[in-house]
C-alpha cells in the first residue's frame, strides 16, 4: 500500500480500525480530540460503535465491559483524562482484560496546559491506579512506528490478557508524517474462552472480577499476575540503540524527545563527538539490559525528557552506578532544543558536569 | 539536503494548508517529510504557524529551531521568526500586509505583494499560493508540477479541483516576482 500523509491522532484511529478494533469509548480533550473525531466518523462504517461517554470514568468502565465480553476495544485521552481513568485501568488489569489505552500527554500537574509533555511516565510505568499491576507501555517516536505498535499492541493485549498503553505527546498527535499501513505480522492469540458471551446453557458462567475477599486467594491471584509480568519482561522488551559501544556520551530519550536527540547527535558527530543513543520503545518492560552494552569508558549518560526527571530513575537503575547519570529536561509544554542537548553533551565531554 | 521551513501568518491566511501542500509534495517526491502545527490556545485572528521539514535523510526533530526558509504572511510573524533563519537562509515577506523591511543582512529576502496579486487575480484567498510560487522559484525544494498535479487535490479534496487554474496562476505570479 502507498504512503499517505496523516496527522498522528488520525493515524492512531486508522491503525486501530485496521487492527480490528470495533469499539471506542472516550471523552474529548486536547491534544487528542482528532482521534475520537476520526473514530466517530469511521467506526460506524466498519460496523463498529463510537460512543462519547459522559465522562472519562464512564468511558473506561465501558471499555472494561466491552473487554470483558471479549471485544477488541480502546479508549484515548490526554493526561488529566487518563488520571480520571486510573481506577478503571486498575480494575481492567486486575480482571486481566485486554484493551488499548492511548495517552497523548500534555503539561501537568492538574489541568496543566495543552502543549506536549512527557510528565506521565511515572503514572504509565508505575501504575497510576492502586495495586501491584503493570501495563505494557509503548512510546513511539514517529507516526509510522505508532501505527505499527497500535496494530501489534492489540495482539499483545490479547496474548497476555493485559491492558496496553500507547504513550505519545501532543507533538506526535498533532504532526503529520507519511505512513504506510502494512499487513501486520499476527501473533498466536489464544481463544477468549473467558469472555462473558453467554453460556448458551452449555457451560458455567464466566465471571469478570477484580475482587477477592480471601487474602489467600488474592495473594495467589497476584502471584499469577507477577508470573505473567515476568513473561512479558522476558519477551516484549523493545529498544532502539545507536553507537553505544563506542560512545563517549550516551543519550537516553524516548518518544518525540528521542528525535530531537537524534538531530543533536547528527550535529555533534559532524563536530567529531562520539555520542550514542538508547531509545526505549517499551517503557514497561524497560530495556535495562541494553545499558550493559555501553562503552565501559563512557563519560556519562544524559537523559532527556519533557518533564523534570522521571525515566532518569530507570536509567539509574539500569547503569547500576557504573556511569554518572545526568538529566536535561523542559516541562510545562516547552520542548527541548537540539542546541540545548548539544550544550549538555559538550559539558559532559569536557568534565564540566 | 534538508529544508527546515517555518510558515506563519494570521489564522485564515492558509499557512497550514501551504505547509501541507509542501509536505505532501515532498512525500510524493520520495523525500522524508514532517509537518508540525502550532496548536496553542489562540484568539480569533491570532497567529498560526507550522514547521515543515523536507529532507533526503530521516527527519529528526520535527520542531524547527534554526530555519533554512521562513514565509511570513503578517507583521507579528516577521517579528517572531526573522531571527530563526540561519545565515544564508531565505525570507519571504508578504509586503502587502507587512510594512517593514527585514533587518537581516546575512540572508536573502524576497518582498512579495501577495494580497495585491491575489486580489488582481480575483480571489484574495490565493495569497498563500503566490507566496508558495515565490518560495518554489527561489528554492526548488519541490516541483511546481507536483504541487499542482498531486498535492493540490490531496490536500484540498477533489471537489476543489475547479480552483486549480487560479491557483496555478497565483503560483506563476509569485515566481515572476522572484525572477524579477
Amino acid at each position: 500500500m502507498a504512503k499517505v500523509l496523516m496527522k498522528g491522532n488520525e493515524a492512531i484511529g486508522a491503525a486501530a480500525i485496521q487492527a480490528g478494533c470495533k469499539y471506542f469509548f472516550g471523552y474529548p480533550i486536547t491534544p487528542q480530540s482528532e482521534l475520537p473525531e476520526y473514530m466517530a466518523r469511521e467506526l460506524p462504517k466498519v460496523g463498529g460503535v463510537f460512543l462519547q461517554a459522559e465522562s472519562e470514568i464512564a468511558a473506561i468502565n465501558m471499555v472494561y465491559g466491552a473487554a470483558g465480553a471479549g471485544a477488541r476495544v480502546m479508549t484515548s485521552s490526554s493526561s488529566p483524562g487518563i488520571s480520571l481513568k486510573q481506577e478503571g485501568i486498575s480494575y481492567i488489569a486486575g480482571a486481566e482484560l485486554p484493551c488499548l489505552i492511548v495517552n497523548i500527554m500534555r503539561g501537568g500537574p492538574g489541568l496543566g496546559s495543552i502543549q506536549p509533555s512527557q510528565t506521565d511516565y511515572f503514572q504509565a510505568t508505575r501504575g497510576g491506579g492502586n495495586g501491584d499491576y503493570r501495563l505494557v507501555v509503548y512510546a513511539p517516536a514517529n507516526i509510522q512506528e505508532m501505527v505499527d505498535l497500535i496494530i501489534e499492541g492489540f495482539d499483545v493485549a490479547d496474548q497476555y490478557r493485559n491492558p496496553v498503553m500507547i504513550l505519545g505527546d501532543g507533538m506526535i498527535g498533532q504532526m503529520m508524517e507519511p505512513v504506510e499501513f502494512k499487513p501486520p505480522k499476527r501473533r498466536e492469540i489464544p481463544e477468549k474462552d473467558w469472555a462473558t458471551t453467554g453460556t448458551g446453557g452449555k457451560r458455567k458462567p464466566n465471571i469478570i472480577n477484580s475482587l477477592y475477599i480471601a487474602a489467600e486467594d488474592l495473594e495467589a491471584h497476584n502471584i499469577k499476575l507477577q508470573a505473567k509480568y515476568k513473561k512479558i519482561k522476558e519477551n516484549e522488551v523493545r529498544v532502539e540503540s545507536y553507537n553505544i559501544e563506542d560512545a563517549d556520551v550516551v543519550i537516553s530519550a524516548y518518544g518525540t524527545t528521542a528525535r530531537i536527540a537524534k538531530t543533536a547527535i547528527a550535529k555533534l558527530e559532524s563536530e567529531g563527538y562520539k555520542v550514542g543513543l538508547i531509545r526505549p520503545i517499551t517503557l514497561w518492560p524497560y530495556p535495562y539490559d541494553e545499558f550493559k552494552k555501553i562503552n565501559p569508558n563512557c563519560k556519562g549518560i544524559l537523559t532527556v525528557e519533557m518533564n523534570t526527571g522521571q525515566m532518569v530513575d530507570d536509567v539509574k537503575i539500569a547503569v547500576e552506578g557504573k556511569f554518572p547519570v545526568h538529566f536535561y529536561g523542559r516541562t510545562g509544554g516547552m520542548v527541548p532544543t537540539p542546541e540545548a542537548i548539544i550544550e549538555n553533551v559538550k559539558k559532559i565531554c569536557g568534565g564540566e558536569i | 539536503m534538508e529544508e527546515r521551513i517555518v510558515i506563519a501568518g494570521f489564522g485564515g491566511q492558509g499557512v497550514m494548508a501551504l505547509g501541507q501542500l509542501l509536505t505532501f509534495a515532498g512525500m510524493t517526491e520520495d523525500k522524508s517529510v514532517s509537518w508540525l502545527p502550532s496548536y496553542g490556545p489562540e484568539m480569533r485572528g491570532g497567529t498560526a504557524n507550522c514547521n515543515v521539514i523536507i529532507s533526503s535523510e530521516a527527519v529528526g526533530s520535527p520542531v524547527v529551531t534554526e530555519s533554512t526558509s521562513v514565509i511570513v504572511m503578517n507583521r507579528p510573524s516577521l517579528d517572531k521568526f526573522e531571527k530563526t533563519i540561519k545565515s544564508g537562509g531565505k525570507l519571504f515577506i508578504n509586503s502587502s500586509l507587512i510594512d517593514r523591511k527585514s533587518t537581516r543582512e546575512d540572508i536573502e529576502v524576497y518582498y512579495i505583494p501577495a494580497n495585491e496579486i491575489a486580489n488582481d487575480l480575483g480571489n484574495s484567498r490565493v495569497a498563500n499560493m503566490v507566496m508558495l510560487g515565490a518560495f518554489l522559484e527561489a528554492t526548488n525544494v519541490v516541483k511546481k508540477s507536483t504541487i499542482l498535479e498531486k498535492a493540490f487535490t490531496a490536500v484540498f479534496g477533489e471537489n476543489r479541483a475547479h480552483l486549480l487554474p487560479i491557483n496555478k496562476e497565483a503560483l506563476e505570479k509569485g515566481a515572476e516576482i522572484v525572477r524579477g
